[in-house]
């Protein structure tokens, strides 16, 4: 009996813990299913290399390309923000804040990168935008650049962290033999401790950079909604995620719309997915290097 | 002594960077706080919305936050511990375990406007639960399912082999040895996870977009079936919908105040106790 017990409990969670395979699993194939439909109307290339996205107009057409640029400006834009400042904050952290200093900032930085990011969305619309239009002169605020100071502001917290803890990663013994080959804290922190951290650091950089690319009210509410190739980066612009969240709404279901959404959803997710295993790859190579892992 | 200079210009460089980080995330705080605390009032945090969105309160927008919160961590919960329980517990290091491990990390990484996709093709349209209560959470609890596991299996570990090995010592098998040792001492190490999962699922708005949320209802949710508002999205609706935009950013800001409370203190929560569970493991 006692041993019928064990068995069927080591059964149920075996059985649960492949929930994960199969939502995973789950979400590939409801995209597939649902965006095959104008993957096969309109053919793969011309989806994503039109130039033209009018899923409204009678005929229809559907180019994802002014998308996909719009969603890789604004998440090169907020990498220039996010990256210097939280690559910047962490080396502060972990080389320069005094144990009391750390204790009260690193907390700081993880709630902050709790902050949902509706809020942000709402900050950039109320604040940052105005500011943007009077400071530059430009016809509207929520414009492309917009959009990347705001996700940058946004993805900073997760940078530092993520930065601080490979940092934390480098081994006492690099630092010392540095010092003790008469290197200053400078030199050590910026051509031992950053390069030895440096695979963490990019681990960092690119889960930030698919966070921002995944990020979807706060673009909705900032980049402006123009589904055109921008022409500066005042213009506004409409990404991926953006496109999707404001027009399910009204997409008929089962319609082309309707499918070409969950197709930009594929497109998305796949980017996202090949960020990740980069990331993870760089990571493991990254800990087996430190001799951290096995 | 040029190296000296350029050490302080680059440690001048490091504390700008840190100090203009904090400047930015002070400044939303300072928005929110100074321009939502007015809207607050003992009316707008238990009334329905009134005269279209311009008075009134969010008090549905809240208990529609609060439904969602619960369904979410009842589903997911269960889930991530019994998938954390697996992985520690019970699985030999294998091909199996390598796969979930990576489906894990890859699901982690998913846009949160793709969950919204799953949800609104798999729960509301495929099971038929509709725009609800229901398929929100559900929804939801997929996202915040890798969360919870990470946490859940961050506690078993750091529970000391000579606890399992004492109860097994005792005769007990391997499930009351689960059961009765690893999960409750770490119990307070899973709380964090769920209490962060909570913030997360709070904060969301893309998944419950098309699969709960609503920008007016008159009544309070009466079943799981029913569609509720929500604050996040409420938030959202009051910017890009109605007719009195300077009346209804006030209540936006109100409502960005309420959240952004909730999330900071559930993870100044789970912070402290995180903080506390690895203390308890590690002297």
């Amino acid at each position: 009996m006692i041993r019928f017990k064990e068995a069927l409990y080591r059964w149920i969670f075996t059985v649960m813990a492949f929930t994960s395979l199969f939502f995973l699993l789950g979400i590939i194939i409801v995209l597939l299913r649902e965006g095959l439909p104008i993957l096969m109307a309109v053919g793969p290339f011309k989806f994503l290399s039109g130039v033209h996205w009018y899923p409204t107009y009678d005929p229809a057409e559907f180019g994802i390309f002014p998308l996909i640029i719009a969603s890789l400006s604004v998440a090169i834009g907020a990498m220039v923000v996010a990256v210097p400042l939280g690559v910047g904050s962490a080396l502060y952290l972990h080389e320069l804040a005094g144990e009391r200093i750390r204790h009260i900032l690193k907390p700081a930085v993880e709630i902050l990168s709790a902050v949902p990011s509706i809020v942000f969305g709402f900050f950039g619309m109320m604040i940052v935008a105005p500011f943007v239009q009077k400071i530059f002169h430009v016809p509207t605020g929520l414009n492309a650049f917009t959009a990347a100071v705001v996700m940058g502001i946004m993805a900073i917290p997760t940078i530092a962290s993520l930065t601080e803890d490979a940092l934390g990663f480098v081994p006492r013994s690099f630092k010392e033999a540095s010092y003790a080959l008469g290197a200053s804290r400078w030199q050590t922190l910026i051509k031992i401790v950053l390069p030895a951290a440096g695979s963490g650091v990019s681990t960092a950089i690119i889960l930030g950079m698919s966070r921002i690319v995944g990020e979807t009210m706060t673009v909705l509410m900032v980049s402006g909604g123009a589904a055109v190739i921008p022409h500066s980066i005042f213009d506004p612009v409409r990404p991926m995620t953006s496109t999707i969240a404001a027009e399910m709404g009204e997409a008929v279901t089962g319609s082309l719309h309707y499918s070409a959404l969950f197709a930009i959803g594929l497109v998305l997710f796949l980017m996202t997915l090949t960020l990740n295993i980069i990331s993870e790859n760089i990571s493991k190579k990254y800990r087996i290097k430190l001799g951290l892992d096995r | 002594m040029k190296n000296k200079i350029i050490e302080k210009i680059g440690f001048l460089f490091l504390f700008l960077c840190i100090a203009i980080t904090l400047f930015f995330l002070a400044t939303i705080v300072y928005f929110v706080v100074s321009r939502g605390l007015p809207a607050l009032s003992w009316e707008f945090l238990t009334e329905a919305p009134r005269k279209s969105m311009t008075a009134g309160g969010v008090a549905p927008a809240i208990i529609g936050t609060f439904y969602l919160i619960v369904g979410t961590i009842l589903f997911a919960l269960p889930l991530g511990l019994a998938t954390a329980i697996y992985l520690c517990e019970y699985s030999p290091r294998g091909y199996f375990v390598s796969i979930i491990r990576m489906s894990i990390n890859n699901l982690a990484g998913v846009p949160s406007v793709v969950f919204g996709l799953f949800g609104l093709a798999v729960f509301v349209k495929y099971c038929g639960f509709g725009v609800s209560i229901l398929s929100g959470s559900l929804t939801l609890s997929i996202l915040i399912l890798p969360g919870i596991i990470s946490a859940s299996q961050e506690a078993l570990t750091a529970v000391p082999f000579s606890l399992r090995e004492a109860s097994l010592a005792l005769g007990a098998t391997h499930w009351q040895t689960i059961k009765r040792v690893v999960i409750p001492t770490a119990f307070p190490g899973v709380l964090t996870g769920v209490i962060l999962g909570i913030g997360r699922a709070a904060g969301e708005t893309a998944p419950i977009l098309f699969t709960a949320a609503t920008f007016f209802t008159r009544d309070y949710p009466s079943s799981p079936l029913s569609e509720c508002m929500a604050l996040p999205y409420h938030i959202f609706a009051l910017m890009t919908e109605g007719s009195h935009p300077d009346q209804q950013a006030v209540i936006a800001y109100g409502c960005a105040l309420i959240l952004m409370v909730l999330v900071f203190m559930v993870s100044g929560i789970a912070i402290y106790l995180r903080k506390r569970f690895r203390q308890a493991f590690t002297h």
